[in-house]
């Protein structure tokens, strides 16, 4: 490195005051005395030189070698594809350095028109990648806009690798803008729902924490993490004296927390002797090792599954999976295994929302609650996302996948030889009540089969027939469809439902979709997505992002014109005070004037088609749609929907 | 989560609902289907149960076309043990519960053969 780029940012800007004011004020001598009065250091400073002597008076204005690169160096290390953001000028220097240096390829910029976007596209990716992508955003105005977004992914407990931009040094902030988007503590207004933070104060700080905080994201219970990047350390040169210091650190991954053996033992011990086992499955099984692993637990016990739909945990046609018969199975269950479950309460005990709020077990009196979650390992106390506390019997702090082959190899070793006969025939029942599930479905499937405002139900058999034959991937529910693809689709492999939000902070379908679909581009995956109205509504410039990176993504439209949620709400509320619901549609539906989706696609160069109201149009409309997505583009197809 | 997006709408108790009809509605009071269908969309049975009645696993059970007894259908109606919220006289009478049950009776059973559900 040059001398002439050793010198720091605090160094050249001092220069840079006493050039200005050579430049501004009459006569040199005149300078001086302003340059003390801004900076007193400056007093003991040679007298100025003369404007004959050039080589004194250049201002260092360039470098070739900012701390951002360096920050790229590490961020490269960590192998990121890519980097969602709005832009922002307090992550300039690293932005800059991104596409330039670092040749805007791993991590590739992904340009956002909104921070949620850019962080629940992270969201999305990394569920159906099993990698974080890395975001950036402003520490002030940008984390705000991201702050939902993030409390979604760490509600769902998905690592989103966030960096946010931050002018610490409040004598070296531009006057204006820069201060309002400078912060003391960037990280506070999202502490509570990120596993991690750090600011860091100098390029190996940043490189041990960059790492760090990856090995954090990613260890069970896996969340959201933030580095705070001083603007000064992005932008300044690499000092000399810091650049012996520069290395990048060795990442080495956490092995996941397993099931202490005992507790392992114990509950294959319950699970074998058990009459009527029941398996309930969350946010489980998120890889293709996963989904194996909970196959061959449920088909060692002749279990049934009920799937709650967090990860993709069983595929829907096995013939144990039950997860239409799931209050039955729970009601007559006398062993119940939950792998990751959100709320293990809720899934024992039914609340009514009445006027008088009530609850009820279940359950039998007895039976055995066993629970693997590695959620018991990091709860926070704040936000209450953790739910009612569940009353188990035996409470695993560990992450169910990572358990699973252990209690699979206790559960063998714990079955008595001449149970084999029993479970084969406990197998065989629950195969048949798979199947019958499945005809009740199909049948019910057929009520308001050619209703307008279409059914959901043909919505959903309508698009499972134009892509079953594809590598599909369902990146994406929102709004509630009455389960119908679970019920009706053939989910077999791990990236083929990715569930939800997490935290029902509703905004999260698009972007999510447009996230994951970016994962699967390169695996050739057709990326399909069910988009309430409501929802895109959030954050629409999405769509733009997806038609500027070429983002191959079919959306269907379930639009119902409505948050429907809430207007449920109304009308609960209405009718318990007995007032009528004429008025429950006043701030709970989207209509007058009805939105056109397509529109708003068409207008960000997406292709789209619709309002859609007619259900024989629908059929046709998917297959146009399905042309111009194999193309490697995305398209929307608005459909005016019932309801649920 | 699935279960939490459904939120407070479960529907986990409402076996008096029961999808499939286990009796005639040799009860059910004159009534008109037309006049039902407005207070179907009115009176927002179809915000749970759908425009044609066919239900959601979601939100609310099928109705029709072969509903439960009317006096099981009004009383459930006034005096929920589920998830439904009430619906007291005050805000449907009984002549409008009685078209809205004509109309629940009037909707058509779906075809038999629907390819896309082979």
């Amino acid at each position: 490195m040059s001398e002439k780029l050793s010198v720091d940012r605090r160094g050249f800007l001092k220069s840079a005051a006493v050039t200005g004011a050579a430049a501004f004020v009459p006569g040199a001598a005149s300078a001086e005395p302003q340059a003390q009065s801004a900076a007193p250091a400056l007093a003991s400073a040679p007298t100025p030189p003369r404007e004959t002597d050039p080589s004194s008076t250049v201002e260092v204005v360039t470098t070739d070698r900012p701390g951002g690169d360096f920050m790229v160096d590490v961020i490269k290390s960590l192998d990121f594809e890519f980097v969602a953001a709005n832009p922002g000028s307090s992550f300039r220097g690293i932005h800059e350095s991104i596409v330039n240096y670092g040749g805007n390829s791993a991590p590739e910029f992904i340009t956002c028109c909104h921070e949620e976007s850019s962080v629940a596209m992270a969201h999305g990716y990394f569920k159906a990648e099993g990698k974080p992508m890395a975001v950036l955003c402003h520490g002030t105005v940008g984390m705000q806009h991201a702050a939902m977004a993030i409390y979604n992914a760490y509600c769902d407990r998905v690592p989103v690798y966030i960096m946010a931009g931050n002018t610490l040094d409040a004598t070296l902030r531009r006057p204006g803008v820069e201060w309002a988007h400078s912060v003391q503590d960037a990280a506070v207004m999202v502490r509570d729902f990120i596993k991690w933070d750090d600011q860091p104060i100098s390029l190996p700080h940043f490189a041990e924490s960059a790492v760090r905080a990856y090995k954090i994201a990613m260890t069970p219970p896996m969340m959201p993490v933030l580095l705070v990047l001083d603007g000064g350390l992005q932008e300044d040169p690499i000092a000399n004296e810091i650049t012996a210091r520069l290395r990048v650190p060795k990442l080495t991954r956490a092995s996941a927390p397993q099931g202490d053996s005992g507790a392992v033992a114990e509950a294959a011990k319950l699970l074998a002797g058990a009459q009527n086992p029941v398996i309930v499955a969350d946010r489980a099984a998120r890889t293709a090792a996963g989904l194996a692993r909970l196959i061959e637990l449920a088909e060692t016990l002749q279990a049934p599954v009920i799937n709650q739909g967090g990860r993709m945990n069983f595929p829907t046609r096995h013939p144990l999976n039950q997860s239409a018969n799931a209050r039955q199975l729970i009601a007559n269950a006398d062993v119940i295994l939950g792998l990751e479950l959100t709320d293990f309460w809720g899934t024992v005990n039914a609340a009514r929302d009445s006027l008088v709020r009530t609850s009820r077990p279940i359950t039998k009196a007895g039976t055995k609650l066993i629970s693997i979650t590695a959620l018991d390992l990091n709860t926070k106390g704040n936000y209450q996302d953790f739910q009612r506390y569940p009353e188990v019997d035996i409470a695993m702090a560990a992450d169910a996948e990572a358990t699973l082959p252990s209690l699979i190899d206790a559960c063998k070793r714990a079955l008595a030889a001449d149970r084999r006969t029993a479970l084969a025939e406990r197998g065989k029942k629950l195969a048949e009540s798979h199947a019958s599930a499945l005809v009740r479905s199909r049948a019910e499937a057929g009520y308001g089969w050619d209703a307008s405002p279409i059914s959901t139900a043909r919505l959903t058999m309508e698009l499972w027939a134009a892509v079953k034959d594809e590598d599909w991937s369902l990146v994406a529910e929102s709004g509630i469809m009455s389960d119908w693809t679970a019920r009706l689709w053939n989910f077999e492999k791990h990236y083929q439902s990715l569930g939800g939000s997490g935290g029902a902070g509703v905004g999260y379908g698009a972007p999510a979709a447009i996230g994951a679909a970016l994962a699967n581009r390169k695996h050739g995956r057709f990326s399909v997505t069910i988009q309430g109205d409501g929802d895109l509504l959030y954050a629409p410039g999405v769509w733009w992002t997806a038609a500027h990176h070429r983002i191959p993504l079919l959306a269907v439209m379930h639009n119902n014109r409505a948050y429907h949620q809430e207007l449920m709400h109304l009308q609960r509320m209405a009718n318990r005070h007995q007032r009528g619901i004429t008025r429950a549609h006043i701030g709970t539906t989207i209509d007058n004037p009805n939105v056109d989706f397509a529109k708003i696609a068409q207008g960000m160069g997406v292709h789209a088609q619709g309002p859609i109201t007619n259900p024989s149009d629908l059929g046709p409309a998917i297959k146009r749609s399905i042309e111009v997505v194999k193309k490697g583009e995305p398209s929307l197809i608005d459909v005016i929907t019932q309801p649920r | 989560m699935r279960r939490m997006l459904l939120g407070a709408f479960v529907i986990v108790a409402v076996t008096a609902y029961a999808q499939t009809p286990q009796r005639p509605a040799a009860t059910a009071p004159g009534g008109s289907a037309e006049a039902g269908k407005k207070l179907f969309v009115a009176d927002g049975c179809y915000q749970c149960h759908g425009y044609e009645a066919q239900g959601s696993s979601a939100t609310g059970p099928r109705l029709g076309p072969r509903p439960i007894a009317f006096v099981a259908f009004s009383r459930y109606v006034r005096q929920p043990t589920g998830q439904m919220p009430p619906y007291t006289a005050k805000v449907v009478s009984d002549a409008d519960l009685a078209n809205i049950y004509a109309f629940v009776q009037s909707r058509p059973e779906p075809a038999k053969d629907i390819p896309l559900l082979k």
